[in-house]
C-alpha cells in the first residue's frame, strides 16, 4: 500500500465542491427559452378514463398521449417463465391504475404556471375498485388490473432444497411466524430532475437527468422514444443521492424527452417530495410467512417459506418487481448452513405506484425474517441468540461453500463478525443493566441481525434473475493526456460513493500518478464506453477492475517506451510520482505523454501513438462476492408510549479490501441510518381506496441526524481471490440488517412482558398495541389461573 | 409544488397592514415567520390572494414587563425566545417550550404569534401559553382589545380574529418562586409536530394551577378536573393518587379528546398528562 493508493483513506475529491455548494446538479442547469412541465395525474387509485377536458384558453399547453402516437409503451418483461406481459403507456390514455399516475403534461414559462394549467385540467374517471392487499389481490373474486391476466399475479414460483419433510419430522422445535415489511420511498435528497434540449447543430437531443445508469436509461429511452442511439445524449450531472431510485426508465423522464422533440425546445421537469413520495418507484413492500424446523440446541434443520411482495401497478423499466421477490426467496436462508428449504413465492400486481430496488433490494426483509426467526429459534430453546446464530452459520472452514440457494459465500469467518460485535456493543454489560430497572420505566433490549451482501455479480447470475439486461461487466477508458495527466473515463456514475476519488486511487496503485493529477469522468454517454451504471454495489469492484486493466495497460505501453528511450530492460524501471525511473535516468509521464502524442519519431519503431486504452472487466466468478456482517443494537423501549429509542449501535463488517476505509465506514452510517428508517418511521400506508396516506414528509417520516445514535464500527478484512485487490463491493449492506437488529432489540426488551414486534416500521402505535396485547393476554391467563 | 399568483406587499405600519387585511375581502393573511403557512401555499393548501408581510413591523418585536405581567411582541421569534434574548418571567419555561419547536431553522423564523395565529391543535403555543393564562393583545380598527387565549381559540385552525385585525402580543404572568411547570410533547422524531402536548403550570401564589392537552382535538384544552385535583393536592407528590388522578383523567380525557378509551392516541394522552402532572411535582 502507498500513501494514496489501494487502502489510503483519502479525503474525498468530491467533496471540494460539494461542500461550497458548487455541484452541478439538473436544476442547476439554465437554457434560454426552457419550458417547466408540471404533470396531471390520476386521482384516483384505478379507474377507466372517460375524458381529459382541457379549458380553451390552455390549449396547446396541455399534452396528452393522443399527441404522441409515435412513443411506445414502456415494456419490461422478465425472462423467467410465466411472467407476465404488461404494457406501461407512459401518459395514461383508457386506464388508470394507480393514484399519481401520469395522464397529461401542462406547460409552461414558469414551473407554478405550469402547476396551474395541470390543476385547470379535467380528467372524467369512471372509478373501478382498487387492488390494495397483496395477500387479498391473489384469492380468486379480487377485483383485477387487467383483466387478460386473469389474476393480479406477476410471478408465481415454487422452490425446494433438500428434505423438508425430513426435516420436519426431525425437529423438535417448530417456529412459525408472520413477518410484514411495508411499503417506503427512496428519498433521495434530489428527487427525479431532466431537462431536454434539441441540439440542431449535433443532431442530438441532450438530456440532462439526474441518473444512476445513463447508458443504460439511453438503451431504454431511444427504443420507447424510437429514435437512434446515436442521436440522444444523456448526461448525469452531479446526482444528489439515489439508493436505486434513479435506474428506473421513468414514464416522466421518457415523455419530457418526447416533449423536447417534439417541440424542439428545452423542457425541464423537476420531482418535487410530493411526486416523489407519490409516484417514483416505491420499494420493500414484503409478507412472508415462515415455519422453521429446528433440533433441541436451536440447530435450524428447515425453513418453509411463502413471500408476497407487492409489485404495484406496472413493471418498470428495465428490471422489473420480480427480481424483488426473487432476491428474497434465495436471500431468506441468510448466513447459515441450513439442511432444507422450501419457498413459495408472490409478486403480485396492485393500484399503488410501481416498486423497485433501494438499497439492500429485498434483502432487509429476507434479513428481517431470518434473522426474527433465529431468535425466536434461540428464545424457543432458551438460549442466547446470538450464539444460536453463531452456531448456525457457515463457518470458515467450509468455504467457498454453495448455500442452499446456490449462492456461493466466497471466504470470510460470519461467526467472528457476532463474536466481535457482541464485545463492540458490550453485550455482558447491558445484560447486568438489564437486572436492573430503569428509573424512567423504560426496558432495555439487546438484538443482533447477520446477512451477507452478494456484490458485483456477473453475467450468469443476471440471466439466471431474468432481467431484460444483462450488467455483468464494465467499461473504462484511461487516457494519458499529452502532459502526462490522466483521464478516466467510465460508464458506472457517481453520486455520493466517492467514485471519483476511489477510481483515481486505483490509477495511483498502478501508475504511481498522484489523484490530484487524474480527472473521472462518468455520467456521460458521449464521453465515455458503454457501462452499466451505479447499482448493485457493483461499482467499485467492477469499474475500479476496469480502471486497473486499462492502466495496466497504460503501464505496459509507457514502461515500453521509457525502455526504449532509456535505453534498459523494461523489468529494470519503476513508477514513481508520474516518473518512469531507470537505472540510468528517468522520464517524467510529461516526457512519455509529449511522445506518444507529439513526437511520434521518438517511439520504439512501428509503435502506434495516443496512449488511450479501454477494456472492460468482470470478476472471476459471476455469482458475486460476498460481504458479511453482523449489526447489534441496544435500545429502550417505553412500554406505555410505545417509543424506540437507540442507545448503542455496532456494526463488524467484512467486504475485503477496502480501498477507501473511510468512504466505507461512510456508506455503511449512511446505510444504517435508512435501515433505522425503515425500522422505525418510513412507510406509505395506503386506505382502502387505494390512496396514499403519506405524501409529504408531514406524513413520510425520515430519521434525522437525532434519530441516528452514533455508529461503532468494526472491520475484518478477508480478500476475495475473485477480485482485483481482493474487494468485495459493499454499498447497501448498511441498510440490510437495521430493521432486524432493532427487531430482534425490541424483543429482547419486551420478552419479560411476553410481546413481540414482527412488522416494520415498529411505529409507537405498533410496539404499544403489541405490549397492550401481552399485558392483556397475562392478565386474562392470570385470571384463569385464579 | 409552487404557490399560486399571490400579491405580495409588505406593511410599514401596523394601520397599513390591518387596513389592507381589511380590503382584502378575507382573502388576505398576514405573513409573519411563514413557517407554516408558505408551505401550506406551496402545497397549494393554502390559497391567499394577497400576502400581507409583518415581519419587518419593530413593534411587533417588543418585549417588556409592565404591571408585574411580562408582554411578549407577536413577531418575536422561537430562537430569540431560545436564546434568552427576552425576559423570560416563566422561571425557563418559555425557553425550553421555544427550544423544543421544529428544527432551528425553523425557530430562527417561526413566532410565537404565527404560531398562535396559525392556531394548529398541534402546534407548542397555543398549548404552553394556555397553561400560562395568557392573554391575547389584540390591534384592530378600533385600538386594542384584550382576549384570553382560551377564547382566542375558538376551532381547528380558527382564531377570533376578524381579517382587519392582527395579533400584537400577548400578556403572560410573572411566576413566582413557588411556581414549578413541565411541559411535555411526544414526537416520533425530533422537530415533528406533537402527536400529544402535555403543559402543566402551578404557581400558589397566582392560584395558578394547569393543566392542558394539546394535539389531542380540535384546539387545546384545559383539563378542568385534573387541574382541580391538582390544585387540591396542596403540590405534594405523594397526595396524588394513581387512583385518584387515573379514574378523573380517564372521565375527562373520554369527554374532550377525538380518539376514544382503548385506543392508542387515548393512551398516549394518559400517559402525557400523567408524566407532566408529575413532572410539575418534581420540580
Amino acid at each position: 500500500m502507498t500513501g494514496k493508493g489501494v487502502g489510503a483513506r483519502l479525503r474525498r475529491k468530491e467533496d471540494r465542491r460539494h461542500l461550497r455548494g458548487q455541484g452541478l446538479f439538473v436544476s442547476d442547469i439554465h437554457v434560454p427559452g426552457m419550458l417547466e412541465v408540471a404533470f396531471v395525474r390520476s386521482q384516483c387509485a384505478h379507474g377507466v378514463i372517460r375524458a381529459i377536458t382541457v379549458a380553451d384558453e390552455y390549449q396547446g399547453s396541455v399534452y396528452t398521449a393522443q399527441d404522441f402516437p409515435e412513443i411506445k409503451p414502456i415494456v419490461a418483461v422478465s425472462k423467467i417463465k410465466g411472467f407476465k406481459y404488461s404494457e406501461h403507456p407512459a401518459l395514461a390514455s383508457d386506464r388508470v391504475r394507480f393514484a399519481g399516475e401520469p395522464i397529461a403534461m401542462a406547460v409552461g414559462a414558469t414551473r407554478a404556471i405550469a402547476e396551474d394549467i395541470a390543476d385547470s385540467v379535467l380528467v372524467d374517471i369512471e372509478e373501478l375498485p382498487a387492488v390494495v392487499e397483496m395477500v387479498a389481490a391473489v384469492q380468486p373474486g379480487s377485483p383485477l388490473l387487467r383483466e387478460e391476466w386473469g389474476d393480479n399475479i406477476y410471478l408465481e414460483r415454487h422452490a425446494e432444497f433438500g428434505d423438508i419433510e425430513a426435516a420436519r419430522q426431525q425437529a423438535s422445535v417448530v417456529v412459525s411466524r408472520e413477518y410484514r415489511m411495508n411499503r417506503q420511498s427512496a428519498v433521495p435528497l434530489e428527487g427525479r430532475a431532466i431537462l431536454a434540449l434539441w441540439d440542431e447543430r449535433l443532431e442530438e437531443l441532450r438530456v440532462y437527468t439526474s441518473s444512476q445508469s445513463p447508458h443504460q436509461t439511453r438503451v431504454g429511452m431511444a427504443h420507447f422514444l424510437g429514435i437512434d442511439e446515436r442521436k440522444l445524449h444523456l448526461i448525469a450531472p452531479d446526482v444528489g443521492g439515489a439508493f436505486g431510485s434513479k435506474r428506473v426508465l421513468y414514464p416522466e423522464e421518457l415523455m419530457v424527452a418526447a416533449l423536447a422533440l417534439k417541440l424542439k425546445k428545452p423542457v425541464r421537469w423537476l420531482d418535487d417530495k410530493r411526486e416523489h413520495l407519490l409516484s417514483a418507484i416505491h420499494c420493500r413492500e414484503h409478507y412472508h410467512k415462515v415455519t422453521a424446523y429446528a433440533d433441541g440446541k436451536g440447530r435450524i434443520l428447515g425453513l418453509d417459506a411463502e413471500v408476497y411482495v407487492d409489485g404495484g401497478a406496472y413493471s418498470h423499466w428495465p428490471n422489473g418487481p420480480a427480481m424483488e421477490t426473487g432476491m428474497a426467496v434465495s436471500n431468506i436462508p441468510g448466513p447459515y448452513n441450513i439442511g432444507s428449504y422450501r419457498c413459495h413465492s408472490y409478486t403480485v400486481a396492485t393500484n399503488k405506484s410501481p416498486i423497485g430496488a433501494y438499497r439492500g433490494v429485498a434483502r432487509p426483509a429476507a434479513c428481517f425474517t431470518i434473522e426474527r426467526t433465529i431468535d425466536e429459534v434461540a428464545h424457543a430453546v432458551g438460549r442466547e441468540p446470538h450464539v444460536v446464530r453463531m452456531e448456525n452459520m457457515v463457518p470458515e472452514a467450509a468455504m467457498p461453500y454453495r448455500s442452499i440457494t446456490g449462492l456461493l459465500f466466497d471466504c470470510g469467518n460470519y461467526a467472528e463478525s457476532v463474536r466481535r460485535v457482541a464485545e463492540l456493543i458490550a453485550f455482558k454489560e447491558v445484560r447486568n443493566r438489564q437486572k436492573r430497572e430503569e428509573e424512567d420505566g423504560r426496558l432495555i433490549g439487546v438484538g443482533f441481525a447477520s446477512f451477507t451482501e452478494q456484490t458485483a455479480h456477473g453475467c450468469g447470475e443476471w440471466v439466471s434473475r431474468g432481467t431484460p439486461v444483462i450488467p455483468g461487466y464494465e467499461s473504462a477508458t484511461a487516457r494519458m493526456m499529452p502532459d502526462g495527466s490522466l483521464i478516466l473515463m467510465v460508464g458506472i456514475a457517481s453520486h455520493g460513493q466517492g467514485l471519483e476519488t476511489t477510481l483515481s486511487q486505483v490509477a495511483h496503485q498502478e501508475l504511481g500518478i498522484d489523484p490530484e493529477n487524474v480527472s473521472v469522468r462518468h455520467g456521460d454517454t458521449q464521453v465515455s464506453p458503454f457501462g452499466m451504471g451505479t447499482f448493485a454495489s457493483r461499482s467499485m469492484v467492477m469499474a475500479g477492475g476496469a480502471v486497473a486493466k486499462a492502466c495496466r495497460g497504460l503501464r505496459a505501453k509507457v514502461t515500453t517506451i521509457a525502455a526504449h528511450i532509456l535505453h534498459c530492460d523494461p523489468a529494470e524501471l519503476e513508477f514513481r510520482e508520474s516518473r518512469v525511473e531507470g537505472p540510468a535516468g528517468s522520464l517524467g509521464f510529461d516526457d512519455i505523454g509529449r511522445i506518444a502524442h507529439l513526437r511520434q519519431e521518438a517511439l520504439p519503431f512501428g509503435m502506434e501513438p495516443l496512449l488511450d486504452f479501454t477494456t472492460t472487466y468482470e470478476p472471476a466468478v459471476d455469482t458475486g462476492v460476498f460481504t458479511y456482517a453482523t449489526h447489534a443494537v441496544v435500545v429502550a423501549v417505553d412500554p406505555d408510549t410505545g417509543k424506540v429509542d437507540l442507545l448503542d449501535y455496532a456494526c463488524v463488517e467484512d467486504c475485503g479490501t477496502a480501498v477507501n476505509p473511510m468512504i466505507v465506514d461512510g456508506q455503511i452510517i449512511g446505510g444504517i441510518a435508512q435501515g433505522i428508517g425503515t425500522a422505525l418511521y418510513e412507510e406509505i400506508p395506503y386506505d382502502e381506496n387505494g390512496q396514499p396516506l403519506a405524501t409529504t414528509f408531514a406524513d413520510y417520516l425520515l430519521p434525522g441526524a437525532p434519530e441516528v445514535p452514533p455508529i461503532k464500527i468494526g472491520h475484518m478484512v478477508t480478500p476475495t481471490p475473485h477480485t482485483e485487490y481482493g474487494m468485495k463491493g459493499m454499498g447497501e449492506g448498511g441498510a440490510i440488517p437495521p430493521p432486524a437488529a432493532i427487531a430482534n432489540a425490541v424483543r429482547d426488551a419486551l420478552l419479560r412482558i411476553g410481546a413481540e414486534l414482527n412488522e416494520t416500521p415498529m411505529t409507537p402505535a405498533r410496539v404499544r398495541s403489541a405490549v397492550a396485547a401481552a399485558q392483556a393476554a397475562s392478565f386474562a391467563a392470570g385470571e384463569l389461573a385464579r | 409544488m409552487k404557490s399560486a399568483a399571490v400579491v405580495y406587499c409588505r406593511a410599514k405600519t401596523l394601520d397599513e397592514a390591518v387596513s389592507r387585511g381589511a380590503s382584502g375581502d378575507g382573502l388576505a393573511k398576514y405573513l409573519a415567520g411563514g413557517q407554516s403557512l408558505i408551505p401550506m401555499m406551496n402545497l397549494r393548501l393554502a390559497m391567499p390572494q394577497t400576502l400581507i408581510d409583518i415581519s419587518r413591523l419593530a413593534n411587533l418585536r417588543e418585549s417588556r414587563i409592565e404591571s408585574g405581567r411580562l408582554f411578549v411582541g407577536a413577531g418575536v421569534t422561537h430562537a430569540m425566545i431560545e436564546d434568552g434574548k427576552i425576559q423570560d418571567s416563566t422561571r425557563g419555561y418559555l425557553k425550553q417550550v421555544a427550544g423544543g419547536i421544529a428544527y432551528r431553522s425553523i425557530r430562527n423564523r417561526g413566532t410565537m404569534g404565527g404560531s398562535l395565529v396559525h392556531a394548529d391543535p398541534a402546534a407548542d403555543w397555543p398549548a404552553a401559553l394556555l397553561a400560562l393564562d395568557a392573554v391575547a393583545v389584540v390591534h384592530g380598527w378600533s385600538g386594542a382589545r384584550e382576549v384570553p387565549l382560551a377564547s382566542f381559540h375558538v376551532g381547528l385552525m380558527e382564531t377570533c380574529l376578524q381579517p382587519e385585525e392582527v395579533l400584537l402580543g400577548i400578556w403572560l404572568p410573572v411566576l413566582s418562586a413557588q411556581a414549578s411547570w413541565s411541559y411535555l410533547k411526544f414526537c416520533r422524531k425530533v422537530g415533528e409536530f406533537g402527536h400529544s402536548i402535555a403543559a402543566v403550570v402551578i404557581d400558589p401564589k397566582l392560584g395558578l394551577a394547569n393543566v392542558i392537552l394539546g394535539a389531542a382535538s380540535d384546539k387545546p384544552c384545559k383539563l378542568i378536573r385534573v387541574s382541580e385535583y391538582l390544585a387540591s393536592s396542596g403540590r405534594q407528590a405523594e397526595s396524588i393518587a394513581d387512583n385518584v388522578l387515573g379514574p378523573i383523567l380517564d372521565k375527562e380525557l373520554a369527554e374532550l379528546v377525538d380518539h376514544s378509551p382503548g385506543t392508542y392516541e387515548f393512551h398516549l394522552h394518559r400517559t402525557m398528562v400523567i408524566r407532566a402532572v408529575r413532572g410539575a411535582l418534581k420540580t
